[in-house]
């Protein structure tokens, strides 16, 4: 698992979907950039909490979990494209059956993982599907 | 001045174990557990769901309902006999997910199944006082339960989440009065580094349950000269469906006043959040003017009444996050094993 400041530093990131979006062109940037892709120096790049509402673009189902993740294992693991445009990887809580590409998901928070027994647990964004 | 209610979120896992699955484990009489606790199925935390994740979920569905700028919160306190830690805080972390921090105060507090309730109330004295604007108090638990124990029949998993403020455009509900009973009643315990809480079976409920919840309910009752009749809803602590009948017959209230609260049947006993479960599920019915009485219970003990009346802001805001009846509707079934491994109760090599 990661370090502790390094999970620290990523907290809004990780429990509020906080990105940024460049006020100049629009484009919304999940993990945040400091400078936009497009508008390079002239870019207007402001905080923005993402509302959380995507959906699948493609998964897979994790059988043989890493290290830390054997307790949840199958679990699904899938890019998700959010509805302001920006695409990530998460895992989506439910049954895998049910997953298709195309789905309406929406965020939750959950529990990402943990070291051991004694370290710290590490929370953050999950997804469900949108109607769960 | 009015203090009360601005908002209130709830939240239950979608997983149910059925009380036959738990019976069929432990060679136990199903049919004499479901007519004796009145309990027929409870909710089962997901394998990435904690006190923490319930907590969250709850604290941003009462945001949702209210719309109140996250920064005007002043204090987040969080009850819980499931804390994820035994030292750091749940309720930063709910803080942060909800965007209240950093001009803020926060601590987490413990009272067996009332915790969720001295939360209110510490919320209603900082806010009375006018020391914070608005206070957020939640009760969320992932309760535990030894396997082959009594209490593994109801300990189920679920939080509720109230915003407490003083502006009365803005509350959805008028909390009247509160009156505590609190005694050094040991019916109930878990030690440091335990894994499952031990309690007294048949001790806990004369000496704690029915004695702290008549008496604080009682105390109210004569401190505003309210009488049962003269209320809409009554919401006692239900860590089965037998304790909170049998009390609201005792003080005489009717089964149809409890009813609309009691949801310990299809969920069990969601501990911290158990009385609050049942204001939730009765706000997300009362009309305006409704009067609700509900009394909390802990173990340990002590118990904490409220008289709450409704207004009329309910309308606008009850249908703006789910309500505790689309929450525990269309559950999963699992097995024991899945619950078992749900719950922790498997320790992988």
């Amino acid at each position: 698992m990661s370090s502790v400041p390094r999970f620290w530093r990523n907290l809004g990131s990780r429990y509020n979907l906080e990105g940024t979006r460049c006020n100049e062109c629009g484009e919304s940037y999940y993990p945040p950039r400091n400078v936009c892709v497009n508008c390079r120096r002239v870019g207007q790049i402001k905080p923005y909490k993402f509302k959380g509402t995507g959906e699948i673009i493609s998964y897979t189902l994790i059988h043989t979990a890493a290290e830390g993740f054997e307790g949840q294992a199958p679990y699904t693991l899938a890019i998700i494209q959010l509805d302001e445009g920006p695409r990530l990887t998460s895992q989506v809580v439910g049954t895998p059956e049910k997953i298709h590409i195309g789905m309406r998901v929406r965020s939750v928070f959950r529990k990402l993982g943990e070291d051991g027994e004694r370290g710290m647990i590490y929370y953050g964004t999950k997804f469900v599907p949108e109607n769960a | 001045m009015t203090i009360g209610i601005v908002s209130y979120g709830a939240y239950v896992p979608r997983y149910r174990i059925k009380i036959e699955e738990i019976a069929r484990l432990w060679g136990d009489n199903a049919e004499a557990l479901k007519n004796g606790l009145m309990v027929y199925e409870k909710s089962v935390p997901d394998i990435d769901e904690d006190a923490a994740t319930i907590a969250v979920e709850a604290a941003r569905y009462a945001m949702a309902r209210s719309g109140v700028d996250p920064e005007r919160i002043g204090a987040v306190y969080t009850g819980s006999e499931s804390h994820p830690y035994a030292v750091k805080p749940t309720s930063t972390i709910i803080a942060q997910a909800i965007g209240a921090t950093p001009n803020m105060t926060a601590a987490d507090f413990e009272f067996a199944c009332k915790a969720g309730t001295a939360a209110v109330q510490a919320c209603m004295g900082l806010v009375g006082s006018g020391m914070i604007d608005l206070g957020m108090a939640i009760g969320a638990d992932v309760a535990q339960g030894a396997p082959g124990d009594a209490l593994e029949y109801t300990a189920a998993a679920g939080g509720v989440a109230c915003i407490i403020g003083r502006k009365e455009s803005e509350l959805a509900a008028i909390i009247e009065g509160t009156y505590s009973f609190t005694t050094d009643t040991p019916d109930f315990w878990r030690r440091e580094g335990m894994p499952y809480p031990e309690h007294g079976g048949r001790f806990t409920g004369e000496p704690g349950y029915f004695k702290h919840v008549t008496n604080a309910a009682k105390g109210l009752l004569e401190k505003l000269g309210t009488k049962p009749e003269d209320y809409d809803y009554a919401v006692f602590h239900q860590p089965n469906g037998k304790f909170p009948s049998k009390v609201a017959k005792t003080l005489g209230f009717t089964k149809a006043q409890i009813t609309p609260g009691l949801v310990v049947p299809k969920i069990g006993n969601t501990y911290s959040g158990s009385c609050l479960m049942g204001i939730a599920a009765t706000l997300d019915q009362a009309k305006p003017g409704d009067r609700i009485f509900a009394t909390a219970f802990g173990s340990g003990a002590g118990s904490d009444a409220f008289s709450i009346t409704v207004t009329d802001r309910i309308e606008e805001i009850r249908n703006k996050a789910p309500k505790v009846s689309e929450l525990i509707k269309d559950p999963i079934y699992i097995d024991y094993a899945r619950y078992a491994r749900h719950k922790g109760k498997i320790r992988l090599a």
